[in-house]
């Protein structure tokens, strides 16, 4: 190690929020002039990490060091104060001000008369852009620039605040290639001129062009920290999944049956393109990616609560109207979006009459429905799958997170699905509940239900999956058996430009 | 489907926390009838001629068309929107069917095309909310000057009053000899079918999802925007209704009948205990506020105080009403927080009351 102290360090931070620990031994160290890559899976405590250097967070144990001090951030405030800067996959400026006033915002330079000095602003705008190397207007209003130009206005805006150390969050995820070469030449700027950049990505091609150190996280915990001559990205995609997927996922044997749901070339702009796919009776269909690959507008397309331009969905050999959910329900789709809370449930209602929700219709056979009915029909769900709680009266939001997704599969189970899409089956549920969760999946498809599951937990989708589908920023990249998905061709897919659509065998 | 079908002892749920009548005394539907059934024996022994038949006879023609438009706006709140354009409509639909009887169309089928320009008004404010997504408030503050505009433009500061004097005495007509007015019929029908819709429909779930959270309900099949449509149209059908009633009861078809209604509407559905955030309320309970409103407006006219004065009880009931709800909620979740933390979430099925699912 240097004698010289590094611009940042980080040793064994700690954070938990409630029962969840995100981050327990996070470990980053960064030395000035150099540019170094942060990455790992969906979930490996990244973005902790990132919130807690920026301020947001306060870490629970660990040290935090900015060129050999310990420090201790109570806001983002005090944290831009000490020179650290981050920018955001999508910054937020205030789109009616100028490019000038953006970067100034809160700290605009007076002059003796206390009036804002606005010829001293640009000077200043104009210099920075001139230090960045990239010509941007500065009187003109941040309305209509584009996603790229209003990062490098925020990268102007943390040098103007003498930043030391700048963290990239995922920067180049919006951003096409031009900008990104671009974006890489900032950076390499910034590095010259004696800044600690840290960047995060997904995309190992970008990793392995600009950085020269990489440390991979897994799990909330620091994994390896390396320069980026000295591994491979096999090595590195190794290292961000290296974990044993087996016992954990009780698969069972099921008889595959013939196509319930068939997907040909949906596409809706910007989103998702020409998604195809075919999920058969007691078949589980995993839908990989990562997070903003579009896996759940695909969905949400299917189910018919999103648009789509153009292709067409088919339920057991008949076409699915786009955009009417209640038909896609009456046909037999049934869906457990993500978003459980704002999506799943309705959080003030009590769990029958979120349960007999999709199914009021076809329980209300004179065309009247009255408590009693439905309290009958919760009541044999909530049941089956063993939600905990004393009566059905209970609201909904009151209960813990895995007792609310089995109040959800009960609500959708009860509509006799044949075809279940389930998003992010086990997100934010304990362990206990996780398994119970993959084991009613595993004998809903052994009982013949065609279910698609998306999930961004690799192990989750390598347990429980007959086959997997892999998406890459719209795109579908790969179509895996069981046997060929393995985490590193998964993973490699999901990096994948869409450009490559990748051979499975060249994959694993 | 025979999930879990090998399980020998499924779980069994108790059907409700609380039991009957506690659910039925404990709400806010039951605090304001009882309010009333208060404000109603407090009114009879108090203030003279009260309680005197002619004296309800009255009231019931003058709370009718708060009455008929407080049902769908009801409706509109739950969801969590609102339609301040209804008074507006009223004058629409007076103006209309008055002009349509001075050409010398028939009394049914000018009542009928009134009945239709004021559904088409209605439905106006539904497409605006649903396909364009502007929030109702802003819509129907438009609305409402758009109409009250159109209604005043048409006839001026002129009134037709030349009506038929037939239908005048059916609308004010009483049954047999006693002082109920025939028109309490249609009102108590009516009453009863939006009841059931609300609360006993399918149609009225959804209402309730939409008004407590638009996402899941969409996520759960509800058409939300359907729902939304619909009930704008049939708010503006209602007004309608409310318009040629008043028409015909005072014999005047005029664009400013009915000016600043739309107030009286809101406040007495949120009387009744209708949460203006969407999602909770019940027609009980907006009865109640209507008739309630109605009483405190009559005793104090009959005890001889102002308009002013009977404005601003008004105003601090229905204050001390959303005051109260607000309280009510507030405690009810420091309840519930305090019961979730002594008992967990799960009162070991063992202690948990092993009543069959009741009913």
């Amino acid at each position: 190690m240097p004698d010289t102290p590094a611009a940042l360090e980080l040793r064994d931070v700690a954070k938990s929020f409630g029962p969840v620990r995100a981050l327990r031994t996070g470990s980053l160290r960064v030395e000035a002039g150099s540019i170094h890559a942060l990455v790992g899976e969906n979930g490996a405590g990244k973005s902790t990490l990132v919130k807690i250097v920026a301020g947001l967070y306060r870490r629970d144990a660990g040290d935090y060091l900015l060129a050999g001090e310990q420090v201790d951030f109570r806001n983002t405030a005090d944290a831009k104060q000490a020179g650290v800067a981050v920018i955001y996959q999508e910054p937020t400026l205030f789109p009616d001000l100028s490019v000038t006033e953006n970067i100034f915002m809160g700290r605009q330079p007076t002059n003796r008369w206390g009036k804002i000095d606005r010829a001293a602003m640009r000077t200043e705008v104009v210099e920075l852009f001139a230090r960045l190397g990239v010509p941007i207007e500065p009187d003109r209003p941040t309305e209509g620039l584009s996603i790229a130009d209003q990062q490098l206005i925020e990268i102007a805006k943390a040098l103007s605040l003498d930043a030391k150390v700048l963290i990239m969050d995922e920067p180049t995820a919006a951003l096409s290639g031009n900008e990104v070469d671009r974006l890489m030449t900032v950076a390499r700027t910034l590095r010259d001129q004696g800044c600690a950049v840290v960047f995060i990505s997904h995309r190992f091609d970008e990793v392995f062009a600009l950085c020269d150190t990489i440390t991979v996280m897994r799990d909330g915990a620091y994994i390896s920290t390396d320069p980026i001559s000295a591994v491979t990205e096999d090595e590195i995609v190794q290292r961000l999944v290296g974990r044993e997927v087996s016992n954990l996922y009780p698969k069972l044997e099921a008889t595959v049956g013939k196509p319930m749901l068939e997907v040909k070339g949906l596409t809706r702009t910007g989103l998702f393109h020409d998604i195809s796919l075919t999920v058969r009776e007691g078949e589980i269909v995993g839908l990989a990616g990562l997070v903003g690959a579009g896996r759940s507008e695909v969905a949400q397309a299917i189910f018919g609560v999103d648009p789509y331009e153009s292709g067409e969905v088919i339920l057991d050999g008949r076409p699915v109207p786009p955009g009417e959910p209640r038909r896609a329900i009456e046909m037999g789709l049934a869906f457990v979006p993500e978003d459980r809370r704002q999506h799943g449930l309705v959080l003030d209602a009590p769990i029958s009459r979120n349960i007999t929700l999709p199914t009021s219709g076809r329980l209300a056979r004179t065309g009247l429905i009255s408590t009693g009915i439905e309290n009958r029909s919760a009541a044999d769900w909530a049941a089956r799958l063993e939600v905990k709680a004393a009566t059905l009266d209970t609201v909904a939001g009151t209960l813990s997170g895995g007792n609310q997704q089995k109040v959800v599969l009960a609500k959708w189970l009860s509509t006799q699905p044949k075809v279940l899409i389930i998003d992010e089956p086990t997100r934010g549920i304990d362990v206990g509940t996780k398994s119970e969760v993959h084991r009613l999946l595993s004998t809903l498809a052994q009982e013949g239900l065609a279910i698609l599951m998306i999930s961004s937990e690799l192990p989750e989708v390598l347990g429980m999956a007959d086959r997997v589908i892999v998406l890459s920023e719209g795109h579908q990249t790969a179509e895996l058996s069981r046997e060929e998905a393995t985490p590193e061709a998964v993973m490699r897919a999901a990096t994948a430009h869409h450009s490559t659509t990748l051979n499975v065998s060249e994959a694993s | 489907m025979s999930l879990l079908a090998e399980k020998v002892e499924p779980r069994t749920y108790a059907a409700h926390a609380k039991p009957w009548w506690q659910r039925t005394l404990m709400t806010r539907d039951a605090a304001i009838i009882a309010l009333l059934v208060v404000v109603w024996t407090y009114a009879s022994i108090v203030i003279l001629n009260f309680s005197d038949p002619i004296t309800v006879y009255f009231l019931v023609l003058d709370i009718t068309p708060i009455l008929l438009i407080a049902l769908p706006m009801t409706l509109i709140i739950i969801t969590g929107e609102i339609d301040l354009s209804v008074a507006s409509v009223v004058g629409l639909s007076s103006v209309l069917f008055g002009v349509l009887h001075r050409e010398g169309v028939p009394m049914v089928a000018a009542m009928v095309l009134a009945l239709l320009a004021c559904a088409v008004a209605g439905a106006f404010n539904g497409v605006l909310v649903t396909r364009f997504g502007l929030p109702s408030l802003a819509v129907t503050i438009g609305t409402m000057a758009l109409f009250r505009g159109i209604a005043v433009g048409a006839l001026g500061t002129t009134a037709i009053t030349d009506w038929p004097d037939a239908w005048g005495d059916v609308v004010q007509a009483r049954i047999g000899d006693s002082q109920i007015p025939l028109m309490t019929v249609p009102l108590v029908v009516l009453i009863v079918i939006f009841a059931v819709v609300l609360h006993f429909t399918p149609f009225g779930r959804g209402i309730f999802a939409a008004g407590l959270s638009k996402d899941a309900a969409r996520f759960s099949g509800v058409n939300v925007d359907r729902t939304k449509l619909i009930l704008f149209t049939l708010s503006g059908l209602v007004s309608g209704l409310a318009g040629i009633y008043f028409t015909l009861r005072y014999g005047s078809a005029r664009g400013d009948n009915a000016t600043g209604l739309e107030l009286q509407v809101v406040a007495a559905v949120l009387l009744g205990g209708v949460s203006i955030f969407g999602g909770r309320g019940a027609i009980p309970g907006v009865i109640a506020g209507v008739v309630l409103i109605g009483t405190i407006g009559s005793a104090l006219r009959l005890d001889g105080l102002s308009a002013n004065i009977i404005q601003i009880i008004t105003g601090v009931l229905l204050i001390a009403a959303v005051i109260a709800a607000s309280v009510l909620g507030w405690t009810g979740r420091i309840v519930g927080t305090y019961r979730r933390h002594h008992s967990s979430e799960e009162p070991s099925s063992k202690q948990s009351p092993e009543r069959k699912r009741s009913e």
